[in-house]
Parts: C-alpha cells; structure tokens; sequence
C-alpha cells in the first residue's frame, strides 16, 4: 500500500439521488414510539437547526393524531443566531409544545463553567455542563437527538440508544451490542439514554426530505447578506460574540449556513442557494462536507470522540 | 429509492478499508476535506500512504491499534439505490460486534486476500452470516494485483472456500466470487481490463442488482405480523372516540378488511384503517410505520400482536434457540435473564445448554455447563408469559431476541428461535 490515494482516479461519473428513502422515515417513527413507550420522561434535544427541526417533523407523524408527549429541550449558549431562535419559538407556538430552556448563561454564573478567553472563545464545549444539568434537573431519562452517523466518524460508531451513565459520559468501548431492529432502554435509575433516529440519514436525506415534506427552516439555511470577516480560511459570521483581532476586517458577503451551530462555531459558506432545490444541488456538488465548516470539529482529530465521553450529545 | 444494507468483513490487511474508501470514492461519496484530513493524520502517524482505515476507524484506540474494534456505519449512493455499509472488525475477540453489524444487513461482503487464501476468519465470517440467514454471500478475492491477477490462483480459492466452508450455508443462499484489486479499482466499478478470464460483473453492478431479503418473496404470501408499540388515544375534539394501535409491520401486508387476531387472547376483529400520518392506506407491507384501527373495540395493547387469521404465531412458553453469547459474563443454565422479542420483554429462566460451539477454532465442547463471550450454543428456555413467535428460519423478522442480564441490564445475548 503506497500512496494509493494519489492514484485513485474516479472512473464514472455519479449522479446522486434526488429522492428521500421513505424506509428512514418509518425507521425513525418506530425509533420514537420506542422511546416514548418504553422511558418514564423523555425529551426531544432541539436546537433550531434542521436536524432537530426534521426530529420534531417525525415526533408529530409518529403520534399522529395524538400529540406529541415529550418536551423540547434547548440549550442556549446566549450566543445563538437570533433567526434561530424566532424559528424555535414560532414552532413551538403552532405546535403546542413545551419547550423546556437551559442557559449557558447561568452556568457561568453559578461558575460551574469559566467562559473561555482569547481569540477562539465558545461556548460551545460549556454547553455539555448545562445540558447535564438540563437533564438532571427535568429527570429525563431518555433525550431525543439530531445526530447522524455521516457527520463525524466517532458518530459513526453511536448506537441508536446510547446509554450514558450518572456523569452523562459515552464509552466507546461499553456500547450494548444493538442487534435486528430490538431496541434495548433498560438503564438505572441516574442513567439516561441518548437516542438517534435520523442516526442511519445522510445530510442528503435531510434535504431531500425537508424538501418532499415542504418543510419550513430558520432562514440562515438559505442564500442571505450578511458581515463576515475571514479567519483560518473560513468565512465567520461578524457577531458581537467573538473576539476579532485588528487585521480581521469585517465585510459584506452572500453566505448561507449548512449546519446552525453557535455564533462562535459554526462558519459559513459563500453561496446563492437561496431555495431548497439550489441548497441541494450544491450538497450534492460540495467538495467540502458538512461539518468541515464546524470549527468546533478542527481542535483534534478526536475531538469531537472526548466531547462525547464527556457528555456532549 | 430503496436501501442495500451491507456488512463488510474482513481485516485491515486483507483491505477492507481500502475497499470501502473505494467504493466512496468512484461514487463521489467523499469530500476533499476529508481525504485531506487523512493526509494530515496519515503523516502525523509517519506513513508515506494515505491510510483509508483513518476514515472508518473512527475511535481513538482504533487508530491507536490500528484494528477495527467496533462497528462503524458508512453511507454511498448511487441514482439507483442508497447503501449503508456496516463495516465490522474481524478479530474474533469483536465477534459480537461483528454481529451487531450484519444483523441488518441483507448481503455480506467476505474478504480474502489472494495472497493468503481462505483464512479462519473467513469461516468465521462465513458461519455467522449464514446463521443470520443473509441471503448474498460476495466473496470478494482482493489484491489480485499481488498475485498477478492470476485465474488459476482466483479458482483455487473459490474451490478452498467452496470446499472448507460452503457447506456452512443454507438452501435459498446465493454466494458469488469477484476477484478484484481495491488497490487499483479493478472490477469495483468497471470490469477489469486486466482480468477478461471473468466473466461476472464487477462489485459495485452485483450490489446494484441484488435483490433485498424482504423483496425475495411477495409480501402478501409472507404471513403478515403487526406488534403495538403503543395506543394512540387523542382524546381531543375532532378526534374523541379515535383509538389506534401504532407500530411497524414486521413481515407481511396487511389490507383495509382484513379479517385479525389480537394475541394474546385470541380476539378476532377487522381492519378498519390504516394510516400513516394524515394518509389513509388500503394497505401497507413489511417495514412500514402506521397506525391501523380496527372494527370492534378489543384488548389490545402495548406488547400486543396483531396477526391474520389462520396465520397465527404461536404463543411459546418453552422454547429452544441457537444463542450468540456477547457478555463478558457467561451465561450458565438455572439463571434468570429477561427475554426481549421485538418490542415484547418478560422475565426467562436458562433451563438447560444442550451445545456449545466454539466459534474461533469451531470446536464443540464436551458437555458445557456455560457459554461465554463470542460462543454459540443451544439453549432451553422457560418463559414467564408466552411470546408470539416463528422460528427463524421460516420467519427471520420474528424469530429474534435479545437476552439482557437483569443485574446489569446489558444486552448480553443474541437469540435466534429454533424449536419449541
């Protein structure tokens, strides 16, 4: 095996799929009434960007026509964007939800976190501490989340129920064999479980579905102008959250954003995709993916593997 | 756009990465990001080659290991289908995981390294696939490019295999040979200009032609199984009186009409609808997630299995499975464990062992009186209430279970109904 890579020459030429593999859907809907059926308090992890936005899309279908028998939760940095945060609050309205609120804002506070300093500070990674208490506090045993196994290959190794013990912690090497399509919540009293219906979805799936279910989304996903500065090769959105340094001059561009994460972490991309057809053709053509515009996923090449031994969803 | 459900075994050397970075490869599955975030990592590990396992193994101690410890799942498509790779780990201490892995997935990718020919993994690979009934077998013959892309060399390892292991399958099993070079690409996508002696198509066309396992067979001569995951009860204005029963059908189609039984009890009703969402249905088959309501308000309730008449399950209280132990603690008999069928869980009581079989070095032991990690053995079980079950072998999709150790709660066996 030498320089193989280099080699690799693609030898056709592919189109992908435009269509949205309806087994997902029934994949996840079954994944949701298990969770409802077989947990004392569960609760749906929200946190405005499409993942969750599709997870509260598939809760709806799933108990239909009952209602939905879980909150939301959200952990808010207090650094999101704010079209986030209207789209949140507007969904929960037409829906009837209840939307339960972590502050990172009041972990700091009671100083259980140190807010970091310098020029890459986030609060990213402070969010695990609220989200614990969160937990800890509505006693959810089992949270609901957007993860996918194509965004990162430590998520590629996540069960759909992910057992977390007392601290929230994720160990790799503990995961409970999942076997067919027999999903076991069998935890302790302290345990919780995190659990991944879209787990088996690509970034793709998302889209084609947010589409064939003419799904609304916060408007960041689409084609806007917006100041940014550029750092690191990337495009960052210009926000009285972070700290830019003399050189970094902010300027007017047309961005949108692939994936909503916080102000301070999430970049975006130069793009005139302003409707869903034009974002899905630029999926489809991206040269980079997903979460290389994730600047929280750039610290190591395992960082997002010790953010999730640590309690990180 | 259906779904092809892969497993890949094999070890590192014998390629496997090498063919799944592949196989992302030639249909544009991988970004440029990536394939530069492993140059990076491949230097920092001081190779002088793009290492395409960094992308599958994607846990710390597999890197450091440079081993396959767990399963990963990787995603393709192509305009014809999507695919979802379960990539599992090959050595034998992972058995569980490997079996994590195949238990969704319809065909299993067996890797042998030309070089070496059949190894005891391959056997290994080859007996657990079988004992899930997965209906494709691909044995491809990697590394062609090694031993000259050599028919004599391809055909001599067809028959080693043929002969060694083939008779660990079953009827209705289909099993092709592809020799290939993940290497160089030969017959991934096209046909191999340097093999015109092989007259089969290349790996990725097999893939696109394969039929699923639940497509083999018409779902209406499939007896059809409904388990209730839950009632839904609005008890809202427009909906005041509505009570339907959600869940998956596991096997099967069920119409508008149908005449059912509700197990247990054994009361008989009707299908008044089937729903998915807002949309009315007159039927719906094997996979789907609806809510069916039936004519006559009957006892139904979470655990509960809704089948046709005249196509019943049986209700079992005693029964005997081939069992695929995952727990560092082993399984002796006179334990208790709970039993989980489906979305059905009740309490279990391990009777007697009647087998064990060792899966590394495919020893039968001599009169055991415990099955330990990575073991497969028979079993006798009594259960505290019946479950509705087939065996496997006539009906996969409700002839599985789990057994979860009730001290730990850890899912600590993998069961597949033989007898009872």
């Amino acid at each position: 095996m030498e320089q193989e890579l280099v080699k690799m020459q693609s030898k056709q030429n592919f189109k992908s799929n435009r269509s949205f593999p309806r087994q997902l859907e029934d994949e996840a809907i079954y994944i949701i009434r298990e969770v409802a059926a077989q947990f004392e308090k569960p609760a749906l992890l929200f946190s405005g960007g499409k993942d969750s936005i599709t997870l509260v899309r598939l809760a709806q279908k799933a108990f239909y026509p009952g209602k939905i028998p879980f909150p939301l939760v959200h952990i808010d940095t207090g650094h999101n964007f704010p079209e986030t945060i209207d789209f949140r609050d507007k969904l929960v309205e037409e829906l009837g939800l209840e939307l339960i609120i972590g502050h990172v804002e009041e972990s700091i506070k009671e100083g259980k976190v140190k807010e970091e300093s310098g020029k890459y500070a986030s609060r990213n990674a402070l969010q695990t501490v609220t989200l614990l208490d969160t937990i800890e506090a509505g006693k959810f045993d089992a949270c609901i989340g957007g993860a996918r196994r194509d965004e990162e290959k430590a998520r590629a190794k996540e069960r759909i129920f992910s057992v977390r013990d007392d601290f929230g912690q994720w160990d790799a090497k503990k995961q409970r064999p999942e076997m067919f399509d027999i999903l076991n919540g069998k935890i302790e009293l302290g345990e919780n479980v995190r659990v991944f219906p879209i787990s088996n979805w690509t970034e793709l799936d998302v889209w084609n579905y947010i589409k064939e279910e003419e799904m609304e989304i916060p408007s960041i996903y689409y084609s806007h102008q917006r100041n940014v500065f550029k750092r690191d090769g990337m495009i960052w959105a210009d926000s009285e959250f972070i700290n830019k340094s003399d050189d970094e001059k902010a300027y007017e561009a047309t961005v949108r954003f692939r994936t909503v994460g916080d102000m301070t972490c999430t970049a975006a991309v130069l793009s005139d995709a302003d409707n869903i057809d034009t974002i899905i053709d630029e999926i489809i053509g991206a040269e980079i993916s997903e979460r290389g515009a994730r600047i929280d996923d750039k610290r190591s090449e395992a960082a997002m593997e010790k953010r999730k031994q640590q309690g990180y969803f | 756009m259906d779904i092809l459900r892969i497993a890949t075994a094999g070890s590192v050397d014998d390629g496997k990465s090498t063919l799944i970075g592949r196989l992302l490869y030639e249909t544009k599955s991988i970004t440029k990001d990536k394939i530069q975030a492993l140059e990076a990592a491949s230097k920092r590990k001081g190779l002088d080659f793009v290492d395409l396992s960094l992308l599958t193994d994607g846990l710390i101690a597999e890197r450091e290991q440079g081993i396959t410890i767990d399963v990963a799942h990787i995603y393709f498509n192509t305009p014809n289908r999507k695919y979802i790779i379960a990539d599992t780990p090959g050595h034998f201490e992972y058995t569980r995981n490997m079996v994590t892995g195949a238990s969704n997935a319809s065909v299993s990718i067996i890797l042998i390294d030309a070089r070496n020919g059949v190894s005891q993994q391959t056997k290994r690979h080859f007996y657990i696939a079988s004992l899930l009934r997965m209906p494709h077998v691909i044995v491809a013959v990697n590394k062609m490019d090694l031993a000259e892309y050599s028919e004599s060399r391809f055909n001599e390892i067809c028959k080693e295999f043929k002969v060694t292991v083939g008779n660990a399958g079953f009827d209705g099993q289909s099993i092709s040979f592809i020799p290939i070079s993940s290497l160089f690409g030969e017959n991934i996508v096209e046909k191999s200009s340097q093999m015109d002696w092989y007259d089969g198509d290349p790996l990725l066309s097999v893939l696109e032609n394969l039929e699923n396992r639940q497509h083999l067979v018409a779902a209406s001569e499939i007896p059809a199984r409904f388990p209730v995951q839950m009632v839904i009860r609005p008890k809202t204005e427009a909906f005041h009186d509505y009570r339907g029963y959600a869940g998956r059908i596991s096997s099967g189609q069920f119409n508008v009409g149908d005449l059912i039984e509700a197990l247990p009890g054994g009361q008989m009703s009707k299908i008044k609808s089937i729903e998915k969402y807002e949309n009315k249905l007159n039927d719906a088959q094997a996979g789907d997630s609806v809510v069916i309501s039936l004519e006559d308000d009957i006892d139904v309730s979470r655990g509960s299995m809704i089948a046709k008449v005249g196509q019943t399950p049986e209700q079992v209280k005693l029964l005997t499975a081939r069992i695929c132990w995952m727990d560092h603690i082993p399984l002796s008999a006179g334990k208790n464990y709970l039993i989980q069928h489906g979305i059905n869980t009740v309490k279990a009581k391990i009777n007697s062992i009647e087998s064990v079989f060792e899966v590394e070095h495919f020893n039968e032991k001599e009169t055991p009186d415990s099955i330990k990690l990575n073991e497969i053995g028979i079993i006798n079980l009594r259960l505290a209430s019946p479950i509705f079950v087939d065996k496997y072998e006539d009906l996969s999709s409700n002839g599985s279970f789990i057994l979860i150790d009730p001290m730990t709660n850890n899912t600590s066996g993998l069961g597949f109904v033989t007898n009872f």
